[in-house]
């Protein structure tokens, strides 16, 4: 039983390169479109395939953000999985429409279904069809598609396959306009209220997609609504094909076929990208661009901040400096942060992600190029198996991720800073700051406040003033 | 929707049942409203305890937002996930292994440091492309041994998700491969989340499975007069913990428990018990039947939720085993127990009294659950079962009755006969004759509208338009459903509680348990939060400006 509990640090069996998987670091492709047509107005998400993925993505999504997360599904048996999904994902469709009245209808293809090779696009376009011999007075809404099966990629690439798959099949090619598309990629709803704020300091219509700020963060009211409100509307969607620039952010995501990508290719929109902004560096190149593209200096409360953080590094360098982290999670994610503390003075010794791009170890050595003594570890495609034999000889003094690596923190004995998604055993996870200058600040104040209770805790004597 | 949150005026009146389901209606499609119109039935209990037929375990519609989870979900999250020390493999692709990763909060005491407890992990082959083209027997394989290899587990459990019998996979005979060659138990569940329409599938291929692989592997008795096994209870939010407490100070020898904090030791041993105990008929009594086929164990029905249906079981279990020194300890135990949980009970009954509750949720619990809510004068104006069949809402007298439809045809039901050497009936049938004259009915089980109101709604497989539409109708004084409704429920105006997971506390088994209860509903019902939506700016302007101009 000696491999349960924490091997010492001397110990170090030889790595095996495992097939399966141990404690996953990343969740199935679809739970990430659905998270990412959640943020579109007026929307249902729809999965096609059986009822049982649908009902686990919701109660994964609903256990973070403590918010509705309806998710229509087309519920498919045995005999459809063996003649076809087709008549169950009309049924279902006509259905989501009679109840919901909803402005978009968001379909996204689960295991079974891409398994079986049910072709989407086309029960979809004979639904439209027999919808409109129906002669029904209320108008169809649109229904965009996404393929979205778990075999290839983590819930990341189902997300932004899923901003692709809006514009590919939402946006047009309108007048142009001063506004600016902003693809943030998965953060949190705290997250896009504060990049909202942002572009209108800078007086920049923004068209953010996704938006989830409110639909997973919503108001207690006084009647409760089918659909949240909030999300990006439609029309913003189709508006996108007119903007004046995209900025999509996501380190790896450097040559991949993008819906930033599509607006350039298909409508000439000047397409910037940069990694998610976190930390300072990265909140500069932001901030920068959005100069640029607003013709305008940085707000002076933002000025403030970005001076306030500086001050606060000063203030904390003391506690943080050489403190050894282990990193995990998405791999956009997991650049941000790693870029972030090395600024800080903590040296990332592990950066681990179960997605597989293959693009994290470039994307990490850009940004932490002139600031880490010793390049870290670097891990695409791991589970919570590997990250521990990488990392136990490692000698890590925090952890930094989401909720599932809590096992490895009780075992070690360390603090785990929780970030990004999913959060299940904290309160309050869909309301963590992590961009900007500000979002830079809580996560600065909140390391120190972990290492200095640690140490406090560690100390027989009881200091209280640290 | 109108006002549901309108606090000044809570005495609204209850519409009838039968506008009610009018209004659940309206809205659907007339072939979906034909269908579900038999889902949704207004009880009526007539003499002999006969209720009105109610269609269940039917397909969900597609597009209508169930509740219900899949074949895979009952097998191997609800019936294997809580035995601590069988490593269980999910052969898929990610998301399905990833998302029953402990979510159901079950709880397991490992008896010392050395114990198994593999429930903290999460065993996938995360099935890449190449083996839905290919295969995925060899990573199968693969994924056994390395299992094998980290851990020395005593079993290995496989589960199939929805791609496997799609793509021809044989994990039967990987596993009966890896057993062999490894020299420890190794099984496979056939549980593909598209068989059957329901969890409740894979309940049913759970129990197979177990019976097959694991029950009577070991004959040894090992002590203890008054031999039981608790089936159906599987442990969440403690519950099982209390309910051994009870067996304990009672005097009773549990053998097995399916499966809340259990090992497969247990399995394998249960056969030598004496008397079977099904708390969830649902998801456990194809055991309890083969185990009664296949070596004489007779089962009962018991509930060890409500402090009277406590006492009430614990007497059963007694009147059973017939013995003057069990009966005088259980009555002592309950003699005991009942002073602390009557003082709680009269000091909530005060405030909870008359408040409505409505319960949707899983096969069993939305059943037991209206025995806490009556102990507190609360009363349950609608309930129904998210994966139940008729014979939990009507009984089993309705067995017979029930039409096998494609869907349950598909889950193998297991030919058993009574083991040659191993059978002994535990009873005599004059003593059988005996007990069933009294209190004891064995192989029986009541179903849980005979015990409901008269005009109550039940509803089957409940969706979330409707869910939604019941509280705008009944504004019921609290919602007890799943995590998924949670927050609808809430952002309605009224409070809800977990009863899958508890929302995270418990236990509410036992006696304990119904104090636990008792005060956190009466927390609940009575919170002051929902007045505070307004602000005083919105409801009072005038009072505004008073403030500010005087
Ligand atoms: S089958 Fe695929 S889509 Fe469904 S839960 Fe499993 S991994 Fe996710
Ligand atoms: S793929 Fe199948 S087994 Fe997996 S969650 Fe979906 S329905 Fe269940």
């Amino acid at each position: 039983m000696s491999s349960l509990r924490p091997a010492r640090k001397n110990a170090k069996p030889a790595p095996v390169p495992y097939v399966s998987t141990t404690n996953a670091c990343k969740l199935c492709t679809p739970l990430g479109a659905c998270l990412a047509f959640r943020g579109v107005e007026g929307a249902i998400p729809f999965l096609h395939g059986s009822q049982g993925c649908a009902t686990y993505m919701r109660r994964y999504i609903i256990s973070h953000f403590r918010e509705p997360m309806d998710i229509a599904s087309s519920s498919l048996g045995e005999k459809h999985a063996i003649y076809g999904g087709g008549p169950n994902l009309k049924q279902g469709l006509l259905n989501v429409l009679c109840k919901y009245n909803p402005q978009l209808i968001t379909v996204a293809t689960t295991c079974l279904t891409e398994t079986i090779g049910d072709d989407v696009p086309r029960f979809v376009k004979e639904f439209q069809q027999e919808y409109a011999a129906r002669g029904d007075a209320t108008p169809l809404p649109p229904i965009v598609m996404v393929s979205s099966p778990s075999y290839q990629g983590t819930h990341m690439e189902g997300f932004h396959r899923a901003v692709r798959a809006l514009v590919d099949q939402l946006a047009q090619a309108p007048a142009s306009t001063a506004a600016v598309n902003l693809l943030p990629g998965l953060v949190s709803p705290a997250d896009i209220r504060y990049l909202k704020e942002i572009l209108g300091d800078f007086g920049l219509a923004g068209i953010i997609l996704p938006d989830i700020s409110e639909t997973l963060d919503g108001p207690q009211e006084a009647t409760y609504s089918k659909i949240p409100a909030g999300g990006t509307p439609l029309a913003q969607i189709a508006a996108m094909g007119g903007s004046q620039a995209t900025i999509e952010c996501g380190a790896t995501l450097k040559g991949q076929d993008t819906a930033g990508q599509l607006l350039a290719d298909r409508f000439g929109v000047k397409l910037f990208r940069i990694g998610l902004a976190i930390g300072l560096r990265e909140t500069d190149l932001l901030f920068s661009l959005l100069e640029m593209l607003s013709g305008r200096e940085t707000p002076r409360s933002h000025a403030l901040e970005r001076g306030r953080l500086l001050d606060a590094m000063v203030d904390g360098h003391k506690y943080v400096f050489g403190k050894r982290a282990v990193v995990y999670g998405e791999e956009d994610l997991v650049v941000g942060l790693t870029a972030f503390l090395a600024e800080i003075g903590v040296r990332p010794v592990l950066c681990a992600s179960g997605g597989n791009t293959g693009r994290l170890k470039a994307a990490i050595a850009a940004v932490t190029a002139d600031l880490l003594p010793e390049f870290p570890e670097v891990r695409g495609g791991v589970d919570f198996h590997d990250i521990a034999e990488e990392a136990q000889n490692l000698a890590p003094d925090l952890l930094i991720g989401h909720s599932k690596g809590y096992h490895l923190a009780k075992r070690w004995q360390i603090p785990l800073i929780r970030v990004g998604f999913p959060i299940h055993d904290r309160f309050g996870g869909q309301r963590l700051l992590h961009l900007g200058y500000r979002g830079a600040q809580q996560l600065l104040d909140r390391i120190i406040n972990a290492i200095l209770a640690k140490k406090q805790a560690d100390s027989p004597i009881g200091y209280g003033y640290l | 929707m109108s006002e549901v949150l309108d606090t000044n005026n809570p005495e609204t009146l209850t519409p009838p049942p039968e506008v009610v389901k009018e209004e659940l209606l309206a809205k659907y499609p007339t072939k979906v409203a034909r269908k579900r119109a038999k889902q949704i039935v207004i009880n009526e209990v007539g003499p002999d305890c006969t209720v009105p037929e109610i269609m269940a375990n039917v397909r969900t519609i597609p597009g209508i937002i169930t509740q219900r989870g899949c074949t895979y979900a009952g097998c191997k999250g609800v019936v294997l996930g809580p035995t601590r020390d069988i490593v269980n493999i999910t052969h898929g692709p990610i998301g399905c292994g990833f998302y029953s990763w402990l979510t159901r909060r079950n709880q397991t005491r490992p008896a010392g440091p050395d114990d198994f407890n593999f429930m903290t992990y999460c065993f996938s082959t995360d099935m890449q492309e190449e083996q839905i083209i290919f295969g995925g027997e060899k990573k199968l394989r693969q994924a056994i041994q390395e299992a094998y290899d980290l851990f020395k587990p005593k079993a290995i459990a496989v589960f199939a998700t929805c791609p496997v019998g799609l793509i021809g996979d044989d994990i039967h005979a990987v596993c009966r491969e890896m057993k062999e060659k490894l020299g420890i138990n190794i099984f496979a569940f056939s549980c593909e989340g598209y068989k059957g329409v329901s969890q409740s599938a894979g309940h049913h291929i759970a129990n197979n499975g177990i019976f097959t692989h694991v029950v009577g592997l070991d004959d040894s008795v090992n002590g203890g007069r008054f031999r039981i096994n608790l089936l159906g209870e599987y442990n969440i939010g403690g519950d099982a913990f209390e309910i051994e407490r009870l067996f304990e100070e009672c005097g009773l020898n549990l053998v097995a428990t399916f499966s809340g904090n259990s090992t497969i030791d247990q399995f394998a041993n249960s056969h030598t018990a004496d008397l079977n105990l099904i708390m969830c008929h649902r998801s456990i009594n194809y055991v309890a039947e083969m185990m009664e086929t296949k070596f004489g164990i007779p089962w009962i029905k018991v509930n060890f939720i409500g402090a009277e249906a406590t006492a009430k079981s614990l007497r059963k279990i007694a009147a059973y085993f017939d013995d003057p020194e069990l009966s005088a300890r259980v009555e002592e135990v309950i003699a005991r127990e009942m002073p602390a949980v009557e003082a709680v009970r009269a000091e909530v009954h005060e405030r909870c009294a008359g408040k409505k509750a409505m319960l949707f949720v899983g096969g069993s619990r939305a059943h037991h659950y209206q025995e806490l809510f009556r102990e507190m004068g609360m009363e349950t104006i609608a309930a129904g079962y998210e994966f139940a069949h008729r014979d939990d809402y009507e009984g089993r007298r309705v067995l017979p009755n029930i039409k096998v439809d494609a869907d349950s045809r598909n889950i193998e039901e297991l030919h058993v006969e009574p083991d040659p050497q191993r059978f002994t009936p535990r009873i005599t049938p004059e003593d059988l004759a005996r007990l069933a004259m009294g209190d004891l009915t064995f192989k029986d089980y009541e179903g849980m509208m005979p015990t409901m109101a008269n005009g109550s709604l039940v509803v089957d497989d409940i969706s979330q338009y409707e869910t939604e539409k019941l509280i705008e109708l009944y504004r019921p004084d609290i919602i007890c459903a799943g995590i998924k409704e949670k927050y609808v429920i809430q952002k309605s105006g009224v409070p809800m509680k977990q009863l899958h997971s508890y929302d995270y506390s418990g236990p509410y088994a036992g006696f304990q348990g119904a104090i636990n209860f008792y005060q956190e509903i009466d927390r609940m019902v009575n919170s002051k939060v929902w007045k505070f939506l307004k602000a005083p700016w919105q409801e009072h302007p005038e009072l505004t400006a008073h403030y500010v101009w005087e």
